[in-house]
C-alpha cells in the first residue's frame, strides 16, 4: 500500500496537526491540489472570501481576538500581491499569521510563467520570515517552522510559498513535534538583575507613569498589568494597540495617549519622572516629537520582547528584554517582597495634578447637537453592548472616536490596524473575529470611505451567516484627511469629498442583509438596540453624521505631547 | 564612525537578500559587504562595513540579529580585530615605469600576478587604508582597472565567532 502523501495532502495534514479550525482563502491555479485536499476533509474549514486582502485581514482578526495563529491560503501571482496589504498590516502590529501561497511549478520559476510573481521577494520586507519550499521532503518541517516562528518571540506573519509541482509530488509524511532553529531563540524571562533595578527605580518615582502597549495584549499579560497598576496605585495609559490591556473604567486609567490621546494621558506622559513602558515602542503617533519629549527629565524602564524596539526612538535607562507577562510576574514578585512602598505623599500630589488635567474634559462634544455626532454613536454603542462587544475598525476619524469613546475593559476586544493604518481592514477583520468568537457580539465601526475598500466582503458575510453589526459613521468625507486639510492645508479639501456614494441600505439589502439609515440623534439608541436584537442578521447601519466634526485632542505632526490642539 | 560587523548566517538562497534588503529598507548605508561559505558549508560568514553613529549601528546589529537566518552578529570594532582586503590592480607598465611600479609593489609587499609587455596586474592585501595608500602612491594615470573585495575581519586572540 502506498502510504506516501502528496504535498497538498501534507499541507492539510499539517494544518490539522496544528489544530487549525478555519482558514481564509481564495482558490486559483497554483493551489488547486491543495483545495482538492481541503475538499476531501472536514477538520479544517475553509472560508471563501471575495478578495485575498480580506483573507489575510480575516485571518488577522481571527488571530487578534483568539491568540491563535491565523491562517490564509492564496494562489500565486495576483493572489499573493492582493494579500500583501494584509500581510503588511499584520507585520506592523506583530500578529501571528501563516500565509500559504501557491507558486508556479519549480521548473517554471524565473521564466515569467503565467501568474508567477516573486512572492518571497515581494513579501520579504513585511513578513517575520518566509519560505519557498523547493523540496517536498522539507514541506512538513517548513510548515512546522512557520507556525513556530509566527507565534513565538515577537509574533508576526510567516509566508510559505508552495510550488504547484511540490503540492503534487509524494513522500512519506511525519509531522515533527517540535522544531529548533540554531539561529532563532526567542527569549521569555527578563534579566532578573534588570528587573531588580526597575523595581528600585519604580519606588523612587515621585510622578510615576505606566505606559502600556500592544505587547500586553499579545502576551496575554492584561491580568499582570492590572495587578501591577493596582499594587502601585500609579496612573496607567494605553496605546491604541494596547486598549483593553488595562480596564478603561478603572480609576487608575487615564485613557489612551498619543496624537489623539487624552489631555491627562499626554500631560502625565510628558511630566512624569519615572516612566514604565510595557510592550510599547514610543512610535511617532504616541510621543510625537522625541526632542520635545526630552525637554522634561525622566527615567525610563522599557519592557519589550524585541531588543530592536529598545532605544530605537527613545533612549531608555533600564531596558528589560523578555515576554511582558513573564517580566511582570517577576517584577510584581520583587515589588511585593520588598519592604519599600511608593511614596504616598508625592503620589497623592501627582494624582491631584492629573485630576486637574482630567477636569479639562478633553473629550467633550456637543451632546445637544441636532445633527448626529459620531462620538455619540460610539458612546451609545458602548452602552448598548455593555462594553462587552468585539469592536473592529477601519482607519480614520471613526477609528479614533471608537478608541476614545468605547471603554475597553478586556483585552482582544479592540481590533484595529494601528501600525500600517489600513483602510478596508475593519469588515474582513470582523469576519475573522466572528469565526473565532461565534457567540460574541461583533461590531465594525467604520466610515463611508473605508468600508468601500473591502465592501465586497458583505457577500462572504452572507454566505457564512455572520451577524456583524456595521456602524458606518457617514460624514461624506474621508474625515481624517479632511481634518488635516482644514488644519494644515487652508481648508482646501483636495479629493477628500466622497462623491457618488451608494445607497448603503439598498446595497446591504442587495447582499441579503438588513440596512438601516439613521439621521436623527434621537434615533441612535433605538436603532442600535433593534440591530443588536437581530442576532442572526448582519445589519448595516448608515449613520449620517456631522461633516465638520473633528477629532480632539490632536497633536499636530512634529509637535510634542503637551502641544495638543484642544476642543 | 566606521564599524565592521561580522555575521554568521545560514548558507541559504535568499539570506543575503534579507541582509541587503534590511539595509535599504531602513536606510542604513553599506560601505562594503563580502560573503562566502565557511568551513561548515551550511554557514556563510559575512563582513559588513558601515559608517554611522553608534546609535544607528546598535540598531543595525539588533535588526540583523532579528533576521531568522542570521545565527550570530558581532561588531568587530568593539574590540581588537584584524581586517584585510584584497585588491587587484591592472596598471599600464611601459619603459622606465615598469621598474618603478615593481619597486612600489615590493615596498607594499604585493605581487605581480600577470604580466604583458604593456601592463602588470598586481595583487595586494591589507587593511583598506594600505590599499588606498598604494593607489595614491603610484601614478594615477597608469591605473587601468581596480577590483577590491571589501574588508574581511576577524577578532584578535581568543575572540571567536562560532555558531
Amino acid at each position: 500500500m502506498d502510504t506516501d502523501l502528496t504535498g497538498a495532502e501534507i499541507t492539510i495534514r499539517c494544518l490539522q496537526e496544528e489544530g487549525v479550525d478555519y482558514i481564509f482563502g481564495y482558490p486559483g491555479g497554483a493551489v488547486l491540489f491543495i483545495y482538492d485536499e481541503l475538499f476531501k476533509q472536514d477538520k479544517v474549514k475553509h472560508v471563501l472570501v471575495r478578495h485575498e486582502q480580506a483573507a489575510v485581514h480575516a485571518a488577522d482578526g481571527y488571530a487578534r481576538s483568539s491568540n491563535k495563529v491565523g491562517v490564509a491560503l492564496v494562489t500565486s501571482g495576483p493572489g499573493v500581491t492582493n494579500a500583501v496589504t494584509g500581510i503588511a498590516t499584520a507585520y506592523m502590529d506583530s500578529i501571528p499569521l501563516v500565509i500559504i501561497s501557491g507558486q508556479v511549478p519549480t521548473y517554471a520559476i524565473g521564466l515569467d510563467a503565467f501568474q508567477e510573481v516573486d512572492a518571497i521577494g515581494i513579501t520579504r520586507p513585511c513578513v517575520k520570515h518566509n519560505f519557498l519550499v523547493k523540496d517536498i521532503a522539507e514541506l512538513a518541517t517548513t510548515i512546522k517552522k512557520a507556525f513556530y516562528i509566527a507565534s513565538t518571540g515577537r509574533p508576526g506573519p510567516v509566508l510559505v510559498d508552495i510550488p504547484k509541482d511540490i503540492s503534487q509530488q509524494k513522500v512519506p509524511f511525519s509531522y515533527p513535534d517540535s522544531v529548533s532553529l540554531r539561529s532563532y531563540h526567542p527569549v521569555a524571562k527578563g534579566h532578573s538583575g534588570q528587573i531588580k533595578k526597575a523595581a528600585q527605580l519604580i519606588l523612587e518615582g515621585k510622578r510615576p507613569m505606566i505606559y502600556a502597549g500592544g505587547g500586553v495584549i499579545l502576551s496575554d499579560a492584561a491580568p499582570q498589568l492590572t495587578e501591577l497598576v493596582r499594587l502601585l496605585g500609579f496612573p496607567c495609559t494605553n496605546t491604541l494597540m494596547g486598549l483593553g490591556g488595562f480596564p478603561a473604567t478603572d480609576k487608575h486609567s487615564v485613557g489612551m495617549l498619543g496624537m489623539h490621546g487624552t489631555y491627562e494621558a499626554n500631560m502625565a506622559m510628558q511630566h512624569c519622572d519615572v516612566l514604565i513602558a510595557i510592550g510599547a515602542r514610543f512610535d511617532d503617533r504616541v510621543i510625537g516629537n522625541p526632542k520635545h519629549f526630552f525637554n522634561e527629565d525622566r527615567k525610563i524602564i522599557h519592557i519589550d520582547i524585541d531588543p530592536s524596539s529598545i532605544s530605537k526612538r527613545v533612549k531608555v535607562d533600564v531596558p528589560i528584554v523578555g515576554r511582558v507577562s513573564d517580566v511582570l510576574v517577576e517584577l510584581i514578585k520583587q515589588l511585593k517582597a520588598g519592604k519599600t512602598k511608593p511614596d504616598q505623599v508625592s503620589l497623592k500630589a501627582w494624582w491631584k495634578q492629573i485630576d486637574l488635567w482630567r477636569a479639562r474634559d478633553c473629550l467633550k462634544y456637543d451632546r445637544a447637537s441636532k445633527i448626529i455626532k459620531p462620538q455619540m454613536v460610539v458612546e451609545k454603542l458602548y452602552q448598548i453592548t455593555k462594553g462587552d462587544a468585539f469592536i473592529t475598525s477601519d482607519v480614520g476619524q471613526h477609528q479614533m472616536w471608537a478608541a476614545q469613546f468605547y471603554k475597553f475593559d478586556k483585552p482582544r476586544r479592540w481590533i484595529n490596524s494601528g501600525g500600517l493604518g489600513t483602510m478596508g481592514f475593519g469588515l474582513p477583520a470582523a469576519m475573522g473575529v466572528q469565526f473565532a468568537n461565534p457567540h460574541g457580539a461583533v461590531a465594525c465601526v467604520t466610515g463611508e470611505a473605508s468600508i468601500q475598500m473591502c465592501i465586497q466582503e458583505l457577500s462572504t458575510c452572507k454566505q457564512y451567516g455572520l451577524p456583524l453589526k456595521i456602524i458606518n459613521l457617514n460624514n461624506r468625507y474621508m474625515g481624517m484627511v479632511r481634518q488635516w486639510q482644514e488644519f494644515f492645508h487652508g481648508n482646501r479639501y483636495a479629493e477628500s469629498y466622497m462623491n457618488a456614494l451608494p445607497n448603503f441600505v439598498k446595497l446591504a439589502e442587495s447582499y441579503g442583509h438588513v440596512g438601516m439609515k439613521i439621521e436623527q440623534p434621537g434615533d441612535i439608541e433605538g436603532a442600535l438596540k433593534e440591530a443588536f436584537k437581530l442576532k442572526d442578521r448582519l445589519v448595516f447601519m448608515d449613520f449620517i453624521t456631522d461633516q465638520t466634526e473633528n477629532v480632539f485632542p490632536m497633536i499636530p505632526g512634529g509637535k510634542g505631547l503637551s502641544e495638543m490642539i484642544l476642543v | 564612525m566606521r564599524h565592521i560587523i561580522s555575521l554568521l548566517m545560514e548558507n541559504e538562497a535568499g539570506a543575503l537578500s534579507r541582509v541587503a534588503g534590511l539595509f535599504s529598507a531602513r536606510g542604513y548605508n553599506i560601505e562594503s559587504l563580502t560573503v562566502a561559505p565557511t568551513e561548515d558549508p551550511t554557514l556563510s560568514r559575512m563582513t559588513l562595513v558601515t559608517v554611522d553613529s553608534d546609535d544607528v549601528v546598535e540598531q543595525i546589529t539588533k535588526q540583523l540579529n532579528k533576521l531568522i537566518e542570521v545565527v550570530k552578529v558581532v561588531d568587530l570594532s568593539e574590540g581588537v580585530h584584524i581586517e584585510r582586503e584584497l585588491m587587484l590592480v591592472k596598471v599600464r607598465a611601459v619603459d622606465k615605469g615598469r621598474d618603478e611600479i615593481k619597486r612600489m609593489v615590493d615596498i607594499f609587499r604585493g605581487h605581480i600576478i600577470d604580466v604583458t609587455d604593456k601592463s602588470y596586474t598586481i595583487e595586494l592585501t591589507g587593511p583598506g587604508s594600505k590599499l588606498d595608500a598604494f593607489l595614491n602612491t603610484i601614478d594615477r594615470s597608469t591605473i587601468l582597472e581596480t577590483v577590491r573585495t571589501g574588508a574581511s575581519g576577524i577578532g584578535r586572540g581568543e575572540r571567536i565567532l562560532k555558531a
